[in-house]
């Protein structure tokens, strides 16, 4: 009771002080996320959810002091891409900067607005896929960040635009503490690419729930700011309706804490969904991929792709699931995490799951970690590359199972040049 | 030699559907004996803790060991995060003792048991009599001979071989023996590698083991037979929580088998056991478990609650344990056999065959906890399911920052037979130094359209077709057990697979 006791108390004192309710159908909605969420508390470090991540700093009520990051003047990810800018500065949607909010086949309306739009349709999308991934396993800080968020952006797209939407998240304050809520909703057949990138805040809550109608097709590419004390929590709720395709790949570099969860559902048959991570971390960084992918409908295949490269005490942790629900015949599930640890003290911790109710599947999961593979190494060596080259090849080598999942080539390049510069950095 | 392997197996392989054909029907160790037992009163309590110590001729420092078990228990719950569905236990309603009432005088030798416990064994196919054995001395040359300690409920019925052991220096008898005659050892290494406090299973075990064997093999001894214990559970509603330690000198090896079967009754029984193992410099135990309890009928009504603690230390330089287990009993199976390394270059193997069927439930797996260096461990686990069954491996390997050079290789393959049951795949993996390799595969698939369709166009029925499948996929599990056991082991997956098809 005890433990109980303290993951209320924790939730308790979080909401304190807050003024709860943003006016329109969103009152309701996030009346309802908060019933959810007192039962369960905030996540403490006995849970075994979070067996391998401690979340204090993420419960706690002030976000630690988070320093800003100075990237000396370097190009931001994605800048070279056309594509429409929505600009958020410490967490907060920054009209003046962002692009004009038009483009062909898609509607994009900021959550307050939609809030006091009766009968928007971000009403029947907004916490729902939330509330349907608290089980079999809780997730609090997801129900937290539907029951507070005021900012985020609801995007409902018909057609095929143009360029991509990119999601630019600055933070100029070291302890602003930043709750964003996107819902995307693609209609049968539509397609686009989402782009994320930047560290929001001293410390991020985020949740994006996405709605992949049939046939629809969602590319989600993101790289995590740099800034090496930001701190994050996000999560990603996914529905993909039959022959519907969701891709997502996330590149994280640095942050003292970052937890992503991606909670996706195979609804209809012939679904795919595939998530994937490449990770890299020196010094004090903790980096958490949390997938969970059940796979109600026939046919379907997914694909978790999880590459880290850790050195200097950095530690990668990766917890994956794949459920095929019964009925689910055909499925295709594959998962594979690795990592490369580049020196003694780094650490990799691992649990990945099957859970299985229909006969008729393929599903396999493979794990590996290691140092870098001597004998390569001296190939390379004894074919005239400078060790320092040689290591850096053999580490994007490494990663490049994951960046393949990049469909767009030119986005593609541009994760493996900051990688290279990333490497160049570090380099020992 | 190649022709020679082949030639066994194709006689085993016969052998498989031999008797698959035999027992056409169900569980096969199902009877029961109908003997009178004096039996504790029904529930637990520090009176029964202390009656089953009394009954043992315990001395104090025995008594008080257990007390503290049990106090400590009572303040503990029940761990739930197995993927496991069953009703409460209701842990009063067990008899915690339960011994025939022919032994309450302990027999001198095993000439003097009652016969009927005797004919119990044989019925098993367990020759407990030294001399039924030896009058099979015209037995091939290098035939292996078993010494066999049969646990009947609560009590050990008697130990064979033990005067050839004891030239050897081998101290093989029960844990009540041992606790009389050599308490120097049991005192000294007695919950030294499952404490009291370990988990609510063996801390219950540890307040109401009524027996279990007991086994000593001395520096540089390699033990002249392989060791077997027999644990039967006969009486209703009885609990049976044996206790095994086996101490491996320097030096020194033992190959032990250990076997289980139970009647069929329509309640569930509870068995809750702890075995012990200590490896130490150069020393190597290999163990090797067939597990046949009761599982219980087509309808989950009946079997036995399976939950056991099992654990290996290797304590020294080079030592080396090895787990095999087939696992095809029990209603519900909660096993984690698991090696500590704490030596430099021990190395620990686990190999397991778990099959459920019908409304069977598994938990099974295994911990390899590196902490000494270049350690090694293997897993493989090939886990079956069948009927409405439910099966997961659940395992740990952890590689500590002073395991350096240490490698782990984990195989864990699931096969589904019949889209009702479930096959589930939980694995930990942690690593915390970059000179150890850690490699984790798992795959879950179901029997292969075209092997069967091979077998049945060469004139094999579809239940044979899939019990030779099932044993190819078991087959790198099967090769690591001795071969007695390997081929009963073979024909238990057939039988265990039993209406499983169609």
């Amino acid at each position: 009771m005890g433990l109980l006791q303290a993951k209320s108390d924790a939730l308790a004192a979080r909401l304190a002080g807050r003024t709860l309710g943003q006016g329109g159908w969103l009152v309701a909605v996030q009346a309802a996320a908060l019933d959810r969420l007192r039962p369960m508390g905030l996540p403490g470090k006995r849970d075994e959810y979070w067996r391998y991540t401690d979340p204090t700093s993420l419960t706690a009520v002030e976000p630690p002091k988070a320093d800003l990051f100075d990237t000396k003047g370097e190009a931001r990810p994605f800048s070279a891409i056309d594509r429409l800018k929505l600009v958020f500065v410490d967490g907060v949607f920054d009209s003046v900067q962002s692009d004009p909010l038009a483009l062909d086949g898609v509607e994009i309306t900021p959550l307050a607005d939609a809030a006091g739009t009766e009968g928007h349709w971000a009403a029947g999308l907004y916490g729902m896929l939330e509330a349907c991934g608290q089980s079999p396993v809780e997730r609090p800080l997801a129900a937290l960040n539907t029951a507070l968020a005021t900012q985020g952006m609801m995007i409902r797209v018909t057609g095929r635009p143009s360029k991509p939407i990119s999601m630019i998240y600055l933070c100029t304050s070291d302890t602003s503490d930043a709750i964003l809520h996107h819902c995307v909703k693609l209609a049968p057949g539509a397609e686009l690419t989402l782009l994320e990138n930047g560290p929001a805040a001293a410390r991020l809550n985020k949740v994006l729930e996405v709605d992949v109608g049939e046939g629809a097709r969602l590319h989600h590419v993101r790289t995590q700011g740099r800034d090496h004390q930001r701190r994050a929590a996000t999560h990603i709720f996914g529905s993909i309706a039959a022959g519907a395709l969701f891709k997502s790949f996330t590149l994280t570099a640095n942050g003292r804490l970052t937890r992503n969860e991606a909670v996706l559902e195979l609804l209809g048959d012939d679904a795919v969904a595939h998530v994937a991570g490449a990770t890299v971390g020196d010094g004090e960084f903790h980096h958490d991929d949390t997938v969970f992918i059940t796979h109600a409908g026939q046919r379907c295949e997914s694909r978790q792709v999880f590459k880290k490269v850790l050195k200097n005490g950095a530690v990668g942790v990766f917890q994956g699931k794949i459920l095929v629900k019964p009925g689910a015949q055909k499925t295709d599930g594959y998962q594979i995490s690795q990592s490369l640890l580049l020196d003694e003290d780094s650490q990799f911790l691992a649990k990945p799951e099957l859970e299985i109710y229909a006969d008729d599947v393929k599903c396999s999961h493979g794990s590996t970690s290691g140092a870098i593979d001597e004998t390569a190494l001296y190939y390379l060596r004894s074919r005239g590359v400078p060790l320092k080259a040689a290591q850096s090849l053999l580490v994007l080598a490494f990663l490049a199972e994951a960046i393949d999942e990049i469909e767009d080539e030119a986005i593609a390049d541009d994760i493996r040049d900051r990688l290279e510069g990333w490497l160049q950095r570090h380099e020992h | 030699m190649a022709a020679v392997e082949m030639e066994v197996r194709d006689g085993v392989d016969r052998e498989t559907i031999e008797t698959v054909q035999a027992m056409s029907g169900s569980y096969k160790h199902g009877w029961s004996t109908d003997i009178e037992m004096d039996f504790a009163p029904k529930g637990i309590s520090e009176d029964i803790v202390r009656l089953i110590s009394q009954k043992n001729n315990e001395p104090q420092w025995m008594l008080d060991w257990r007390l503290a078990a049990y106090r400590r228990w009572i303040k503990m719950e029940e761990p739930r995060w197995a993927m496991l569905n069953y009703p409460a236990i209701d842990y009063q309603d067990q008899y915690y003792y339960a011994k025939p009432k022919s032994m309450v005088e302990k027999p001198k030798s095993l000439d003097e048991v009652d016969p009927k416990l005797l004919a119990t064994y044989e019925k098993l196919g367990i020759p407990l009599k030294e001399q039924m054995i030896l009058a099979g001395v015209e037995l091939p040359e290098g035939e292996r001979r078993v010494a066999v300690d049969a646990v009947f409920d609560s009590v050990s019925l008697g130990t064979t071989f033990k005067a050839e052991l004891q030239k050897a220096g081998v101290i093989f008898c029960s844990i009540s023996e041992a606790v009389r005659e050599h308490p120097e050892l049991v005192q000294k290494y007695l919950g030294s590698v499952v404490p009291q406090s370990d988990n609510f299973f063996a801390t219950l075990n540890s307040a109401v083991f009524s027996d279990g064997s007991f086994v000593y093999i001395p520096k540089g001894t390699r033990c002249p037979m392989e060791l077997s214990t027999y644990f039967r559970i006969n009486a209703e509603n009885t609990g049976q929580f044996e206790r095994t330690l086996i101490i491996a000198d320097e030096g020194s090896y033992v190959s032990y088998l250990e076997g289980c079967t139970a009647p069929k009754r329509d309640s569930h029984q509870l068995h809750a056991a702890v075995v012990e193992l200590v490896i130490l410099k150069d020393a190597e135990i290999k163990y090797s478990t067939v597990q046949n309890w009761y599982p219980g009928d087509e309808n989950g009504k009946g079997g036995i609650y399976n939950f056991v603690t099992k654990r290996a230390d290797c304590r020294g330089e080079r030592a080396k344990v090895m787990w095999t287990q087939v696992e095809t009993g029990s209603a519900i199976t909660w096993k984690y056999p698991s090696c500590i390394l704490r030596g430099d270059a021990s190395q620990g193997e686990f190999y397991s065959i778990a099959i459920a069927n019908n409304a069977q439930q598994a938990d099974t797996g295994t911990k390899m906890v590196h902490l000494g260096k270049r350690t090694k461990s293997r897993i493989v686990s090939k886990g079956i399911s069948a009927g409405r069954a439910q099966n997961t491996y659940r395992g740990l390997v952890s590689m500590h920052p002073k395991a350096v050079d240490s490698r782990n290789y984990t195989q864990c393959d699931s096969l589904l037979i019949g889209d009702k049951c479930g096959a589930h795949t939980v694995p930990y993996i942690e690593v915390k130094n970059n000179s150890s390799r850690v490699e984790h595969e798992a795959t879950t698939s179901k029997v292969d359209e075209d092997q069967l369709f091979y077998c049945r166009s060469r004139g094999m029925d579809e239940e044979e077709a899939v019990a030779l499948v099932v044993n190819g996929f078991c087959k790198e599990v099967l090769q690591a057990l001795p071969m007695e056991f390997a081929m009963e082991a073979q024909s238990l997956v057939a039988i265990s697979l039993e209406g499983s098809v169609g």
